[in-house]
């Protein structure tokens, strides 16, 4: 592909990137490595230092991520015939009392590996004066280094996990929005699937002892009947000619109240713990499970919309319907598909998010097709219908979380969040219709 | 003595779009009271220069002269204040509003910074009987004929004293008997000093109305004289830069047994009973005037509509069309009158509207085959001349002719049986209708049958095998040997 026609599809992933340079340089802050990383920073400098058989002393706190630090440590440092490091766990006391434990015991020390909080102590500030006897042992910490807190991976990570759900719905809504039309009713429609997945797991599959099998099955249900709405929806819109902003309108509406319905409008949680694993388990390379079935759907509605039939069906709906349906394209029934598939994808986002927060409640995706529909718009997709990249609406999901997630870090109040966000999605349209001008 | 300046002149006018320069420094003069044919074929940059006078579009460099003074040219205001009006082809109305509405759009007379209804009614009421026209002002205009959409337009321009009007092929969607009053309003206007500028590709008609010719191509000023002072074949030869010799190619194919039968179509008042059918190797021209039921037959043939009543019969197997694709599948293929509307997704590649119908064929399990879709369209464009800098250039962005072409490329690549052309030529030159020719007689050669409607009889008496005529919504007659036809015979049946 020529860069020009890559940067006229996919620009706003420019945008996305300079909204990280900027959240970069504002949360530039020292970083201490814990755990793992600093155990092998530590354990390379004692041996760089030291040899191979350092004589240490592990002073930490008694919290897990010392632990982690101290365990690693311990592992690094136990070379084949060294001498096992000596570990205390607790407070400045109880280094006191080990130092003279070994000092009494005539032995000699080299180094003491702390943690940044534990080298502060003022009982390893005077090691020479105070346990003459110990020779002349290093305090070593692990060295901070300067690193942007937005660009830690557990932060990135992070925002991956929380756009997931409106990432995934979004994709529905580019189909429907490529071709001409809109789909208020994904909000709602996350709520109804969220709502029907809990109380087909806690009616019908044994609430809080399901099987694996069971909540499958309750999640399909759930999805299936979101489809058979959508169906509805295509329905009224291709066989009525309803216009989709009412039709849509009109079925957010009843999906909402249903979900309050069936819901007794009270949340649903009586779902087993192992119910969690989609939305907040992590199996594979410590990637979160919904990013990567995020990242796996948007791969494949790529290669539908780029490369398949149907996709140069749902654009040239868009594009002029007319001329696609004196072209022989099947429009009534691309139509369908497209509200079918948003559908089904908003209740694939409820089952998620049932998943995430382990409960099903009607008051989820309140606001959600707001959400989704500005990621589809500042993903460069035209309201008017038959343009538009499904990596583009990525990047303009991607570019709503960066800027919440920003806006945390740098502790802008939750308030100013909104009125930021909404100018930002204006900007960013406004930058994207600029650039296409050029 | 000292002449007075043109009432208008163009100098030097240059304009480039992307990937195309569409003006390479026009010379363009206007003088009080006459009316002007600016020909050429399409993409010769008429439009072009016309958006300039306009005001829709900025001149790259060049200057325009009102009564012999420069003037600045940048905005549809400035166009307005030099007294410039221009009607499109496409009319710039709004659909919902009524004639007066639009006539003041913009301009509303107000009176207490309410709108004066009486006087603007008076107003217009006033523009309409100087142009000795009748026309509701209380009807949205979209409800008017094309004809009295267009008298709106004049009366627009009128009120606000156009001295200069631009029209853009102004007879194309005009009935024979309102073309012939349009020019009688065209010759009222000139007698009261307002100067015409007249696009159209209508021979007849520049011999008719315009007092002189200019004509344009490839971006260039390539003559100008009386009218009077030039043959027709002068004008093609000096539009097209080479001599045609015929305007229609003969063929030496005889039409084989019947394979098209379409008997009893019928749907609400436009189409009541229409039966006909098509040989091997034929083509049939269905004609009559407009709104005689022509578009309305064969959208109802190819399942654009749904039809009443009626059965289609190809090759004596008995077809159920109830959609575009189900007439594609059974091998019948329709290139649509409006081509920007219809015909393309404008927005789109020329690629992808090739690929449109084609999209079974060249795609396995769902997958398009990009690259066999490439090479056969590549093939297409070779073939047809389409000119374009390459595959992935938005349709929206050709000219007419060659938008034609690409319509032709996607129906052709689809190897239908049946292809029926509606208004094949409307607003294409000379040089590309000589091609469209060409083509439809390759098709009847290679067996194939075509369907054509046509409102221009030379067209329909140069090219057909059999004419068809149609009078509201019925067959009054057919006329089995086209080439011994006569056109006072095709439009006593066609008047009926």
């Amino acid at each position: 592909m020529k860069p020009a026609r890559f940067l006229a599809d996919y620009g706003m992933v420019l945008v996305l990137a300079l909204l990280c340079a900027l959240f970069s340089a504002l949360t530039f802050s020292d970083q201490t490595p814990t755990g793992e990383a600093a155990a092998t920073q530590v354990a390379s400098l004692l041996h760089q230092q030291f040899g191979q058989n350092p004589r240490v002393l592990v002073a930490v706190r008694d919290q897990p991520d010392d632990a982690a630090y101290a365990a690693a440590l311990q592992r690094l440092l136990s070379a084949p015939g060294a001498q096992p490091a000596t570990i205390i766990k607790g407070e400045p006391k109880d280094a006191r009392e080990a130092l003279q434990r070994i000092a009494a015991a005539g032995s000699r020390l080299d180094a003491i590996a702390c943690t940044q909080a534990t080298g502060a102590w003022l009982v390893f500030s005077e090691l020479k004066t105070d346990f003459p006897a110990l020779g002349e042992p290093r305090v070593i910490t692990p060295r901070s280094y300067r690193w942007p807190n937005f660009l830690k991976t557990e932060n990135l990570l992070n925002i991956a996990n929380q756009i997931a759900v409106i990432a995934i719905v979004a994709i529905g809504m580019t189909m429907v929005i490529i071709t001409g039309g809109i789909d208020l009713s994904v909000g709602s429609l996350l709520a109804l699937s969220a709502v029907l997945t809990a109380r087909f797991i806690r009616d019908f599959a044994g609430g809080t002892s399901a099987s694996p099998a069971a909540m499958l099955l309750a999640c399909i249900a759930a999805i299936v009947l979101c489809g058979a709405v959508g169906a509805f929806s295509g329905t009224m819109i291709t066989r009525f000619a309803i216009p989709p902003f009412i039709v849509t309108l009109a079925m957010m509406l009843v999906g909402s109240g249903l979900a309050y319905i069936l819901a007794k409008g009270q949340s649903i949680y009586q779902i087993p713990e192992s119910f969690v694993w989609l939305g907040r388990g992590a199996d594979l390379f410590n990637l979160p499970n919904a990013v990567l079935l995020m990242a796996i759907l948007y791969g494949l509605a790529h290669i539908l919309m780029s490369r398949m039939k149907l996709g140069r069906h749902l654009y040239a709906v868009g594009g002029n319907s007319e001329a696609a349906r004196l072209s022989g394209v099947p429009v009534k029934r691309v139509l369908l598909f497209a509200y079918i598939a948003s559908a089904v994808l908003a209740g694939l986002g409820g089952v998620i998010m049932a998943s995430q927060l382990k409960s099903g409640s009607p008051t989820y995706g309140g606001m959600y097709e707001l959400y989704v529909i500005a990621a589809v718009v500042v993903g460069g997709t035209s309201l008017s219908g038959g343009e538009g990249r499904m990596f583009g609406t990525l990047a303009g999901a991607f570019t709503i979380a960066v800027i919440q997630n920003g806006m945390n870090l740098t502790n802008v109040e939750s308030y100013t969040q909104k009125v930021v966000l909404g100018l930002v999605i204006l900007g960013a349209v406004l930058v994207d219709k600029a650039r296409r001008t050029r | 003595m000292i002449d007075a300046p043109p009432l208008l002149q163009m100098r030097g006018i240059v304009k480039s779009f992307p990937g195309v320069k569409a003006l390479r420094g026009v010379d363009l003069e206007l003088r009080k009271g006459e009316v002007l044919a600016l020909l050429g074929e399409n993409g010769a940059g008429k439009s072009t220069l016309m958006r300039i006078l306009g005001g829709a579009h900025k001149a790259d460099e060049g200057s325009i002269l009102i009564d012999g003074r420069e003037t600045p040219f940048s905005s549809p205001q400035d166009s307005r204040a030099a007294g410039i009006a221009v009607i499109y082809q496409e009319f710039n109305l709004v659909p919902g509003l009524t004639a007066v509405e639009n006539i003041f759009l913009g301009r509303e007379t107000t009176r207490a910074g309410l709108i004066d209804q009486r006087s603007e009614r008076a107003s217009a009421a006033a523009l309409f009987q100087r142009l000795g026209a009748e026309v509701d002002l209380d009807t949205p205009c979209r409800r008017l004929t094309t004809a009295q959409q267009q008298l709106v337009e004049i009366a627009k321009a009128l009120a606000f004293d156009a001295r200069i009007l631009v029209m853009d092929e102004p007879s194309a969607a005009l009935t024979s008997h309102e073309v012939a009053r349009l020019f009688e309003i065209i010759r009222d206007l000139r007698s009261q000093g307002i100067s015409i500028i007249y696009i159209s590709h209508r021979l007849d008609e520049v011999f008719t109305i315009t007092d002189r010719v200019t004509v344009l191509r490839d971006g260039r000023h390539v003559g100008g004289r009386p009218t009077a002072e030039i043959t027709r074949s002068q004008m093609i030869e000096l539009m097209v830069g080479r001599e045609l010799t015929d305007e229609f190619p003969r063929r030496s194919t005889t039409p084989g047994p019947v394979r098209l039968e379409v008997s009893g179509l019928r749907r609400g008042r436009a189409v009541r009973d229409v039966s006909f059918s098509v040989r091997r190797g034929e083509i049939l021209a269905l004609t009559g005037l407009v709104g005689a039921g022509r578009t309305e037959t064969v959208r109802l043939l190819f399942g654009a509509d749904p039809r009443e009543a009626g059965e289609i019969r190809l090759d004596g197997r008995l077809l159920a069309i109830r959609s575009p694709s189900d007439a594609i599948a059974a091998g019948i293929g329709l290139l649509t009158e409006d081509r920007k509307m219809q015909g393309l997704v404008l927005g789109h590649s020329v690629r992808e509207n090739f690929g449109l119908p084609n999209l079974e064929r060249l795609s396995t399990n769902g997958f398009v085959q990009m690259g066999a879709e490439r090479a056969e369209f590549a093939r297409y464009v070779e073939q047809l001349q389409i000119k374009i800098p390459d595959q992935e250039q938005r349709a929206g962005n050709l000219s007419g002719g060659n938008q034609q072409k690409v319509v032709l490329a996607k129906w052709l690549a689809r190897n239908c049986e049946v292809l029926i052309f509606d208004e094949p030529t409307r607003g294409i030159d000379v040089g590309a209708k000589f091609e469209i020719y060409l083509l439809m007689n390759a098709l009847v050669a290679a067996g194939k049958s075509v369907v054509m409607i046509s409102s221009e009889l030379p067209e329909v008496l140069g090219m057909a095998d059999r004419i068809l005529v149609l009078h509201e919504g019925h067959v009054t007659g057919e006329i089995a040997d086209a080439r011994s036809a006569t056109q006072e015979q095709v439009m006593r049946l066609a008047i009926a």
